[in-house]
C-alpha cells in the first residue's frame, strides 16, 4: 500500500467539497483496500462516509425498502423487516462474501464497485430498484454499464437504493468455488409490470436476460423454461468455467429461483 | 502397554502450546523484531524464461530509504555457491542426475515467474517494496515450458544446458522381466491414464527469514520458518558457505504450517542471511502470499500411465507403471527423491501384487520447483493404486470392497516383502475395510442410492485402502538409495534440581502437537506432572543436531529417540535409588517415577532422585552427578501406517457440484499416544486430500508461463463446510520394531482422501475424470453419462 491522506467529512457538501481528483471514497473498504494493499490502485486521499448522518439504515414504508447506502450486508441479511417484505433481498446479502466481509461492506460501496461477479446488483436490476445520489435518482436500467462502470459521475456519492416490493422473488447464487463470488447468480422476481431476471457473474456485468423473462411472463414455473437457452456468446470464459457452462447455469438457476420465489 | 494414566501415553491431553497459540501469544519469525533491523524486498522476474542482459540498479540504489541493492553477482564474488540438491538419483543408463546450479539470485537467466534476481534492502518494508521495481533489468524473453509432457518432447525450448531435452533422470523400479511374463498370462489387463494435480502448500504463515551478525563473535543468527533449522544450517554452512557450521546459529521458532514446503533451504533465507553479515545490520524478509504462491516449493504434478494384470478371478498378476514428473525449474532441496523413492517404492499398495515395474522420467519446466508436500510420493502412489483397482474391479464386475479382499496381504505374512524393495512391517488391512464398511453402512448404501436418484441426484461410494512409508528412516538403507544425509533423530532428557524436566527435541513442531505428546511419552515413564515438562525445539544453539519433522517421522523416530533417553535416565536413576535406599542396584525396580526394592516398602521418587543427582552430598563414589541425557535413535525400517478411508458423494448432475455426504477413515497408526491429536491431524490431512481431489489445481498459461492461480481469488483452499463431518476410528497393529510400537498419522489423510473422492465421484458419474473434481468438468461428464446411456 502507498501513502494516502485520510479524510472524514461530518456532511455530504464537505464529502463533495473533499473529493479533489485524487481522492476517493471509502465506505466498507472491502472493494477498495485490498486493491490498495496489491498496488493496483492508489488515491492521493480516502474520504471517508462513515461519519456522515443518514447514510445508513433501512426503512420499510408502503411498497419500497429503502436502504441507505452505508448499510452493511449483515444489517440487511439480518433485518427482520427486509426478510418480511423482501425475503430474497436478505437472503442475497447473507450470500455475500463471509462473516468479516458482510460485518464492514455495504451496499452502496458494492454498487459503486460494479464488480462483474457481484450480488447486490442482481437485486438492485431485477426488482428494477432505484439508485439515489446526492444529484439524483437513476433507475437500475440505466444505472449498471457493464464491467466495474457505473452511471456515476466523479463527485456523485450514492445516498440510498429504493426496492419496490415484489409480488415473490428468489436469488440463486452459484459460487466460483475460489473467491465464492458469483459463478452465475440470477434474481428472478415476478412484479407488477411483468417478470425481470437479472443474471450476474456470468457476464462482463449484470445483465437482463430477456429470453427468461418473455418465458417467465407467459407463465411463471420452472417448466416454462424447460427450452429455454442462453446464448454463450459474450460470456465470461475463464479457470472457473467455460462460457458454454455458465449459459447452461443460467437457466438452471433461474429454474431453481422461480421454484423458490415467495 | 498398561492402561492410560492421566497425561500418560493413550491421554486425550489438551494441548498444552495451545494456551499461547489461542490467544495470541505466539511467537512467529515475523513477531520477532531486532533493533536497527532493515527490510528486504526481493525483485523477481515477471518472465517465465528468459535471458538477463545486464542489470541496472543505480535508480534503486538512490531511491528514498534503500540501503543496498545486490545482484547475483555480489553473492559470487564473495564466494556464495548456490542451493543443493540432497538426494542422487541414478538413470536407467547408470548416470546420474542432472543437477543443474541453482543460483540464490539469477545468474545470466531467469527460470520460472518468481524466480529470484536481485534483493533490495531499505529502512521500510514499503521502501524496500517500491525501490524493487525501480530495478531495471534487461530481459531477452525466451519461449516458456511449463507441462512436464510437453518438455520432454522433442524440440521444447532448452532451460538448462546442463540438462538436455530438460530430462533430469530416467529411472526405474521392479522387475520389468517378471511384470511382462505376468502380463503375458493375464486374462485381463486394466489400464488408466491419470494427472497427479499440481499444488501450492499454503501454510497459514507465509516464509520468513531475519539474520542477524553479530562481529564480536563472528556469529550469524538465522531465525527462518523451517521444519528441520539443523539441517538448514548444515546445508547452508556446508554447501553454500555463509558460515562454519559453530557460526551459524538457525532458529525456527514456532513456525505456522509447513505440510513439507518449509523444509527446504531457499534462496531468500540464504540471502537474506548473507546480506545482513554484508551489510553490518540485521535483515528480514516477510514472503507475501503472492510470492508464496509463486516461490514456494510446490507438490505432485504427475501424469501417469498404469496398467494393471488380472486372471479371470480378479487376483492382481502384475503391475506397470510409467510417470513422467514435474520438477520445476530447479532442484529443490530434496525433489529428486519424491517421485521416485518415496513414490514407486509404495505402488504395491495393501496388495500381493505380483510382480511391478515401475520407470519414472522427471524433468524441467518453466514452473516454481516441486518437491515434497505432505505425503510426498505416497499420495500419488496410493492414488495410482486405488484408482487402477477399482477400475479393474468395475471392468471385472467385481465389487470394489472384494476385489481388494482377493488380493490383500493377510495378517500372517508380515514381514512382508514388496517386489520394490519395501518390507511391510505389520498390518491387518481386511480389519480396517470391514469395520469401515461396518462405519458407513456399506450395506445400506443401495437404499440412500436410490434416494438420492429419486431427487434426481447420483450418489457414489469410493474406497481407499491406503499405505505409506513413515518413520523416515533407516540411515543406511536411505544411504545406500542416494540420500545425501541420515535419517536418525536426537532426544535430551534434562532433569532441574527441582524435580521438573526438560527435554530437548531434534524434532520439529509446526503445528503437530509435539510440546503435548512427548510430555505424555515422559509423564508416563517418569512420573512427573505434565506441567512440569516442557519440550523445546527448533534452535541449533540449545538443541542436539536433529534431522527435523516431515515424513510422519516425528514420534516414531523422535518420540523412540525420547524413549531411548528416558532409558539412559532410568538406568542412572536406578544406580542413585539403590544409594539412597542402601540396596543393590539389581534390587531396584522402576515404576512410573517410583523407584522402589522388590519385596520392602523402601522407595524414593524420582524427584528425590533427581535432587540427589544436582545435590549429590549422599552419592554413589563412582557416578557423575546430574541427571541429563541424550540419545540418539536410528530406525530398524520404515513403518506402514495403512487403513480404509470411504467417501460418499451426491452429485447434482445439473450443475455439477459435488456434496460429499459421508467420510469414513479406519487408520492403523500402531499405538496412539495422543486420541485426539491423532484425530485431528486425521482431519486435516483428509481436508487437504479432499482439496486436491475436488478444489485446488494449480495452472500455468502454457504460452506465457504465467501462474494464472496466484492468489486466493483464483486458487480453492478447503474451507470448513466443504467439508462433511468425518467419521475417524483407528485399528492396532503396533509397530514391531520401535520402542514405542507407534506408526505415525501426519500424512495418512492427505494420501487417502484423493482417491477415495475421486473414486466415488467415478461411481456416482460412471466417467472417469482427473482431479481436481470442478463443477463444470463433472457436469460435462454427467451429461457425457447421460448421452451415453441413452444411445
Ligand atoms: C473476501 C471478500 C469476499 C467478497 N465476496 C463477495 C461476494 O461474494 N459477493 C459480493 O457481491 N461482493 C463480495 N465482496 C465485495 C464486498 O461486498 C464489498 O464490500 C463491496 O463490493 C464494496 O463495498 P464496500 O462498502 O466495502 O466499498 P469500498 O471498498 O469502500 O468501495 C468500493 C468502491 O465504491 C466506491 N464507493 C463506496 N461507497 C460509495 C458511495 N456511497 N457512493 C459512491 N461511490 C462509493 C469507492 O470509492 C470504491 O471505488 C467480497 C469482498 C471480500 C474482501
Amino acid at each position: 500500500m502507498y501513502e494516502f491522506e485520510y479524510r472524514k467529512p461530518a456532511s455530504l457538501d464537505q464529502a463533495v467539497a473533499m473529493l479533489d481528483e485524487d481522492a476517493k471514497i471509502l465506505a466498507g473498504g472491502q472493494s477498495l483496500l485490498p486493491t490498495m494493499k496489491m498496488r493496483l490502485a492508489s488515491p492521493g486521499a480516502l474520504v471517508d462516509l462513515a461519519a456522515i448522518p443518514g447514510l445508513s439504515g433501512i426503512t420499510v414504508a408502503g411498497n419500497t425498502v429503502e436502504i441507505g447506502a452505508m448499510t452493511r450486508h449483515a444489517e440487511v441479511a439480518a433485518s427482520k423487516e427486509v426478510a418480511e417484505a423482501i425475503p430474497a433481498l436478505a437472503d442475497l446479502a447473507g450470500k455475500i462474501g463471509d462473516r468479516q466481509v458482510r460485518n464492514r461492506g455495504t451496499i452502496g460501496g458494492s454498487l459503486a464497485n460494479n464488480d462483474p461477479a457481484a450480488d447486490y446488483p442482481a437485486a438492485v436490476l431485477g426488482l428494477g430498484a432505484t439508485v439515489h445520489t446526492n444529484k439524483r435518482a437513476i433507475a437500475a436500467d440505466d444505472f449498471f454499464q457493464g464491467l466495474f462502470e457505473t452511471a456515476l459521475g466523479e463527485d456523485e456519492i450514492i445516498t440510498k437504493v429504493s426496492f419496490p416490493l415484489p409480488e415473490a422473488a428468489a436469488y440463486e447464487k452459484f459460487v466460483q468455488p475460489a473467491s465464492r463470488f458469483a459463478l452465475v447468480g440470477v434474481f428472478v422476481a415476478r412484479t407488477g409490470s411483468g417478470v425481470r431476471v437479472a443474471v450476474t457473474g456470468a457476464g462482463p456485468g449484470v445483465f437482463r436476460a430477456t429470453a427468461l423473462e418473455t418465458a417467465l411472463g407467459g407463465s411463471f414455473t420452472p417448466a416454462a423454461l424447460d427450452n429455454v437457452e442462453i446464448a454463450a456468446d459474450g460470456l465470461n470464459n475463464d479457470l472457473h468455467g467455460s462460457a458454454e457452462y455458465r449459459a447452461h447455469l443460467v437457466t438452471v438457476l433461474a429454474k431453481r429461483a422461480v421454484a423458490a420465489a415467495r | 502397554m498398561s492402561e492410560t494414566r492421566e497425561n500418560g501415553i493413550g491421554a486425550a491431553v489438551r494441548r498444552k502450546e495451545d494456551n499461547r497459540f489461542l490467544t495470541g501469544e505466539g511467537r512467529y519469525l515475523d513477531d520477532i523484531n531486532l533493533h536497527n533491523q532493515a527490510y528486504a524486498c526481493f525483485v523477481r522476474s515477471p518472465h517465465a524464461h528468459a535471458r538477463i542482459n545486464g542489470i541496472d540498479k543505480s535508480e534503486a540504489e538512490s531511491a528514498e530509504g534503500v540501503i543496498a541493492v545486490f545482484t547475483g553477482e555480489d553473492l559470487a564474488a564473495d564466494g556464495i555457491g548456490g542451493l543443493i540438491c540432497g538426494w542422487g538419483i541414478t538413470s536407467k543408463n547408470g548416470e546420474p542426475h542432472k543437477a543443474p546450479p541453482h543460483p540464490a539470485l539469477a545468474q545470466g537467466k531467469v527460470r520460472y515467474v518468481g524466480d529470484h534476481v536481485a534483493i533490495v534492502i531499505a529502512e521500510t518494508p514499503e521502501q524496500a517494496k517500491s525501490a524493487a521495481d525501480l530495478v531495471d533489468v534487461d530481459y531477452e524473453e525466451l519461449p516458456p515450458v511449463v507441462n512436464i509432457a510437453d518438455a520432454l518432447a522433442p524440440g521444447a525450448p532448452q532451460i538448462h544446458d546442463e540438462a538436455p531435452g530438460n530430462e533430469c533422470y530416467d529411472w526405474e523400479i521392479g522387475d520389468k522381466a517378471a511384470t511382462d511374463e505376468a502380463f503375458a498370462k493375464a486374462s485381463h489387463v486394466t489400464r488408466l491414464e491419470i494427472v497427479n494435480n499440481r499444488l501450492v502448500p499454503n501454510p497459514m504463515e507465509p516464509r520468513a527469514a531475519l539474520a542477524d551478525y553479530d562481529p564480536g563473535t563472528d556469529m550469524l543468527t538465522l531465525y527462518t520458518t523451517s521444519q528441520n533449522p539443523h539441517v538448514a544450517r548444515l546445508i547452508l554452512s556446508a554447501f553454500v558457505g555463509l558460515a562454519p557450521e559453530h557460526k551459524l546459529r538457525v532458529i525456527a521458532p514456532d513456525v505456522g504450517g509447513g505440510f513439507g514446503s518449509k523444509i527446504f533451504v531457499y534462496a531468500e533465507e540464504t540471502v537474506v542471511a548473507w546480506a545482513a553479515r554484508k551489510i553490518r545490520r540485521p535483515v528480514k524478509w516477510t514472503c507475501e502470499r503472492t510470492e508464496a504462491f509463486l516461490c514456494d516449493a510446490h507438490g505432485r504434478d504427475h501424469v501417469t500411465t498404469a496398467e494393471l494384470a488380472l486372471d479371470d478371478e480378479g487376483h492382481f498378476l502384475g503391475l506397470r507403471v510409467s510417470t513422467k514428473a514435474n520438477l520445476g525449474a530447479y532442484l529443490s532441496t530434496f525433489s529428486t527423491a519424491v517421485p521416485t523413492y518415496l513414490y514407486a517404492t509404495l505402488l504395491n499398495g495393501q496388495y500381493k501384487m505380483g510382480a511391478i515395474y515401475a520407470e519414472v522420467q522427471a524433468g524441467f519446466t518453466n514452473t516454481a520447483p516441486v518437491d515434497a508436500y505432505r505425503g510426498a510420493g505416497r499420495p500419488e502412489a496410493t492414488y495410482v493404486v486405488e484408482r487402477i483397482v477399482e477400475r479393474a474391479a468395475r471392468d471385472l464386475n467385481i465389487p470394489p470392497e472384494e476385489i481388494r479382499k482377493r488380493n490383500f496381504i493377510p495378517p500372517d505374512a508380515f514381514p512382508y516383502e514388496t517386489p520394490v524393495i519395501m518390507t511391510y512391517d505389520s498390518g491387518n488391512y481386511q480389519l480396517a475395510m470391514d469395520k469401515a464398511n461396518e462405519l458407513i453402512d456399506r450395506a445400506g448404501f443401495p437404499a440412500r442410492r436410490a434416494e438420492s436418484e429419486a431427487r434426481g441426484k447420483l450418489r457414489g461410494l469410493g474406497y481407499a485402502a491406503y499405505i505409506e512409508a513413515c518413520g523416515i528412516a533407516p540411515s543406511a538403507a536411505v544411504g545406500s538409495l542416494g540420500a545425501g544425509v541420515g535419517l536418525w533423530e536426537s532426544a535430551q532428557v534434562r532433569f532441574n534440581p527441582t524435580g521438573s524436566v526438560t527435554i530437548h527435541t531434534g524434532s520439529h513442531s509446526h503445528g503437530q502437537g509435539h510440546e503435548t505428546t512427548f510430555a505424555q511419552i515422559v509423564s508416563d515413564r517418569l512420573g512427573i506432572p505434565i506441567e512440569n515438562i516442557d519440550v523445546i525445539h527448533g534452535d541449533t544453539g540449545t538443541v542436539p543436531f536433529g534431522m527435523g519433522t516431515y515424513g510422519s517421522r516425528s514420534l516414531a523416530v523422535g518420540g523412540s529417540a525420547l524413549m531411548k533417553a528416558v532409558d539412559k535416565i532410568v538406568e542412572k536413576g536406578k544406580k542413585i535409588a539403590a544409594h539412597l535406599m542402601e540396596a543393590a542396584v539389581e534390587d531396584v525396580e522402576h515404576n512410573n517415577g517410583v523407584f522402589s526394592v522388590a519385596g520392602t516398602d523402601k522407595q524414593v521418587t524420582m524427584a528425590e532422585v533427581a535432587f540427589a543427582a544436582y545435590v549429590p552430598h549422599n552419592y554413589p563414589e563412582d557416578l557423575e552427578p546430574g541427571l541429563d541425557e541424550t540419545a540418539f535413535y536410528d530406525p530398524l525400517n520404515f513403518t506402514f501406517p495403512a487403513g480404509t478411508h470411504i467417501a460418499e458423494v451426491e452429485v447434482d448432475p445439473q450443475t455439477g457440484k459435488v456434496d460429499i455426504v459421508n467420510w469414513v477413515a479406519v487408520d492403523d497408526f500402531g499405538n496412539i499416544i495422543n486420541p485426539m491429536i491423532v484425530e485431528g491431524q486425521v482431519h486435516g490431512g483428509i481436508a487437504q486430500g479432499i482439496g486436491q481431489a475436488l478444489l485446488e489445481n494449480t495452472v500455468y498459461d502454457a504460452e506465457t508461463g504465467q501462474l494464472l492461480t496466484a492468489s486466493y481469488m483464483d486458487y480453492t483452499m478447503p474451507r470448513a463446510d466443504d467439508l462433511p463431518s468425518f467419521n475417524v476410528e483407528t485399528t492396532n497393529t503396533p509397530c514391531p520394531h520401535n520402542p514405542l510400537g507407534v506408526k505415525g498419522c501426519g500424512e495418512a489423510g492427505a494420501i487417502a482422501a484423493p482417491a477415495a473422492l475421486m473414486n466415488a465421484i467415478t461411481d456416482a458419474l460412471g466417467v472417469e475424470i482427473d482431479m481436481p473434481a470442478t463443477p463444470e468438468k463433472v457436469w460435462r461428464a454427467a451429461q457425457s453419462a447421460q448421452a451415453r446411456a441413452a444411445e
